[in-house]
């Protein structure tokens, strides 16, 4: 099971590395969908099945996106030789933030104990108790999100609406005369 | 080891972010340090295995309550997904009308930026 997980994050950053290296903005925007579509399949195989489904919607939505804005447009990158002293940089700068990240990952607790074990009054194990008798909802993700935490869903709704406001304000065409 | 490998997609990310020229692959590139995170977020709610958070008709609570992986990474990053899909609309929103203005997505033809 954790082998096939692992299996999975290994193909899902393979295609990352091509999506990140390859000149072509047409060839990266499918390899894009390449990543999402994965990590939709991971996303099943850690028991999240909610996740999978709103990923693969948000993703197939991602993708008509950057089509639609690459399309018919200069998309080949031209080659110009890049400074070696400028890629050196950002591969050691990345190398350094990688290290520390691996620090931080060795004081995780162990794969597959969550952090809501450890204590005896976390959230999630209120959740998952007493869920069903106070919201009624058998999908705990569900009770959580449009109840427990609804307030969240609210602001990412303010997001949204804020979000597509200014899509909306930024691509219409005329502006409106001042008076 | 699983940790290891989300960082390395992460990294990927960042490292897509410092060194691309184009507009639309740096969007890209914030894509997949998002999915990154995300990944990062559901695996540490993971229980050994575990079972999704949905109470079947026969099962009793406390059962329920034993098996179920963590529920609230999950419902954090719904909402995370959603919010990233308005912010990559706005984002290729502004790269659209960038190309538009100037007739390039590479970021080191477009100088004529002005406050």
């Amino acid at each position: 099971m954790t082998e096939v997980l692992a299996l999975l994050i290994l193909l899902t950053v393979i295609a990352a590395i091509i999506t990140v290296v390859t000149p072509n903005l047409l060839y990266s925007v499918i390899s894009l969908g390449a990543v999402g579509f994965l990590l939709a399949i991971a996303f099943l195989f850690l028991a999240a099945p909610d996740i999978a489904i709103v990923q693969i919607g948000v993703e197939v939505i991602t993708l008509v996106i950057l089509i639609r804005a690459t399309l018919g447009r200069e998309t080949q990158m031209i080659k110009i030789s890049r400074a070696v002293v400028g890629v050196a940089f950002a591969v050691a700068f990345i190398a350094v933030i990688g290290l520390f990240g691996i620090q931080v990952f060795t004081e995780f607790p162990q794969f597959g104990s969550p952090v809501m074990e450890r204590f005896t009054d976390a959230p999630s194990a209120t959740y998952l108790q007493d869920g069903l008798a106070e919201t009624g909802a058998p999908n705990m993700v569900t009770a959580v999100l449009l109840d427990f935490r609804a307030w969240d869903t609210l602001g990412e709704a303010t997001v949204l609406f804020c979000a597509a406001l200014g899509t909306v304000a930024i691509l219409r065409r005329r502006a409106r005369r001042n008076d | 080891m699983i940790y290891s490998l989300c960082l390395l997609l992460i990294l990927v990310g960042f490292y897509g972010v410092v060194a691309s020229r184009q507009t639309v692959k740096i969007v890209i590139s914030l894509l997949i340090m998002q999915h990154g995170v995300h990944l990062l977020l559901l695996l540490i709610g993971y229980r050994e295995g575990g079972m999704p958070p949905i109470i079947d008709s026969g099962d009793t609570v406390t059962s329920f309550a034993g098996l179920a992986v963590d529920p609230l990474p999950q419902a954090l990053v719904l909402t995370s997904i959603v919010i990233g899909l308005g912010v990559l609309a706005l984002m290729v929103a502004l790269c659209v009308r960038l190309y538009e203005r100037y007739g390039t997505f590479d970021i080191t033809e477009i100088r004529r930026l002005r406050g």
